[in-house]
């Protein structure tokens, strides 16, 4: 039960929601976009978070967009990790997406909830960071679309105000060869002790990864490492570990010392899979 | 739109429509047992973990505990109660599905999605989604064996039970 109340409004167009959300702070509010809602409503129970004002963007039909126009991929902050997932239309993305929650949690999570939540994994961020995609973000002054590494450093950069429209991303990166994986403390659905997305583009890998630190990242650094030939495997992933953004992830489902053992696994496996692959 | 924290709702629940005043803040989980007494959607994590709550909307299933009740206005509703396919149910029985039974109204309803959205589904595909809900008296494998035994059924009337 969510011991608070609040205002409930659903807009049909961005600029309906934007403005709603204006005004309502202009009457000193607390609003709050709303999509898939599971965070939000977990978090409202435990008296994590308390707001004035919901606004649902599940009524906006851009954020329900999920398509190619022409060779870019839309998908709509809106749309459920199950469609992403079983829709195949970006494969990577599809199995990063099955691996989150289970499937009765993923039918209701929403991919803009997914990589604009609270939760540090946000794990659905690592194929379109792999993929350099664009982002398409709601502001007071309209619309403005950038890059997600600009919006993702180290964390969620939207500012107060702003929500996240889609994701755009470019179709060329739904043929490359790629793998993941997520390793768990125990069973299939939990956090993930390490999430790994790759794909070898150009004869490069290009490496995101979730659970390691207390953010999902990509880095330039690390894939120069993991690139470089001249050093034998073990000593690239000594690297790797060596030049990870942030301090290790350290929490009830897996050490500092653990996380780092399994990335490590899961570096050279990564490493003897893209042996020979194009 | 209204700038109210109660509301006057609409909603089409296993067929009929039912008009209630809802907190905006209210979970689907609570109108459905507390206004509605449909008890068949049971409390258990209230965290969208284990899936005592699973109910359907628009045929998908989806935890109870973690949609709004304002947010399930305009589409229709089916919890346990309101399922009229029975031989789901009579699978679970058969094949000992059941112990204590606060899981099993979830489980029967997920089931029953599955079955319906994919007719020919693989062991793996049958884990997905048989993995969204929780039971702690089963071994798990007496709720599968429940399941293929629906699909078979199905499969050898030519897609129908009757």
């Amino acid at each position: 039960m969510i011991a608070f109340d609040f205002e409930y409004y659903k807009p049909t167009t961005i600029q309906e929601a934007v403005t709603l959300f204006y005004d309502l702070q202009a009457n000193g509010k607390i609003p709050h976009y709303y999509a898939g809602g599971t965070e939000f409503i977990s978090r409202a129970r435990m008296h994590e978070i308390q707001v004035d004002a919901v606004i649902d963007l599940k009524g906006i039909p851009d954020c329900n967009e999920f398509q190619f126009n022409g060779n870019q991929l839309v998908i709509g902050s809106a749309v459920t990790l199950t469609t992403i997932a079983d829709s195949n239309l970006f494969p990577l993305l599809s199995d990063v997406s099955r691996a989150i929650a289970h499937r009765t949690a993923r039918n209701k999570i929403t991919i803009g909830g997914n990589i604009s939540g609270h939760l540090c994994y946000r794990e659905a961020l690592l194929p379109f960071l792999l993929a350099d995609s664009e982002v398409v973000i709601a502001e007071k002054k309209g619309i403005r679309t950038t890059s997600i590494h600009k919006i993702y450093q180290n964390g969620v950069q939207l500012n107060d105000g702003e929500f996240l429209i889609q994701i755009i991303t470019d179709g060329q990166f739904s043929n490359y060869p790629y793998w993941s994986s997520k390793k768990t403390k125990h069973s299939n659905v939990n956090y993930p002790i390490v999430s790994l997305a790759s794909m070898k583009v150009d004869g490069k890998i290009r490496v995101a990864l979730s659970g390691v630190c207390d953010f999902p990242f990509r880095t330039e650094q690390l894939e120069l490492v993991l690139n470089d030939t001249s050093y034998s495997e073990q000593t690239r992933i000594q690297q790797v570990l060596n030049h990870l953004p942030g301090a290790t992830h350290n929490d009830m489902h897996g050490s500092r010392e653990y996380r780092e053992f399994v990335l490590a696994q899961e570096l050279a496996k990564l490493l003897q899979r893209s042996k020979g692959v194009s | 739109m209204k700038a109210a924290q109660e509301n006057l709702v609409t909603l089409n629940i296993n067929g009929l429509q039912k008009n209630l005043y809802v907190r905006n803040a209210e979970t689907l989980l609570y109108t459905l047992r507390d206004q509605l007494g449909l008890m068949g959607a049971k409390p258990g994590c209230e965290n969208g973990d284990c899936g005592t709550c699973t109910i359907l909307i628009d045929g998908t299933p989806i935890n109870s505990c973690h949609i709004l009740t304002v947010e399930a206005v305009n589409h229709q509703i089916t919890t346990i109660e309101g399922l009229l396919d029975q031989t789901v149910q009579n699978d679970f029985i058969k094949n000992w599905a059941i112990q204590c039974g606060y899981c099993t109204p979830g489980y029967v309803l997920n089931s029953y999605a599955l079955i319906e959205n994919c007719p020919d589904p693989d062991d793996a595909v049958i884990d997905e989604w048989l993995e969204s809900n929780i039971c702690r008296c089963t071994g798990y494998q007496e709720i599968k064996e429940a399941v293929k035994s629906m699909l078979n059924v199905r499969k050898n009337k030519n897609g129908s039970y009757y």
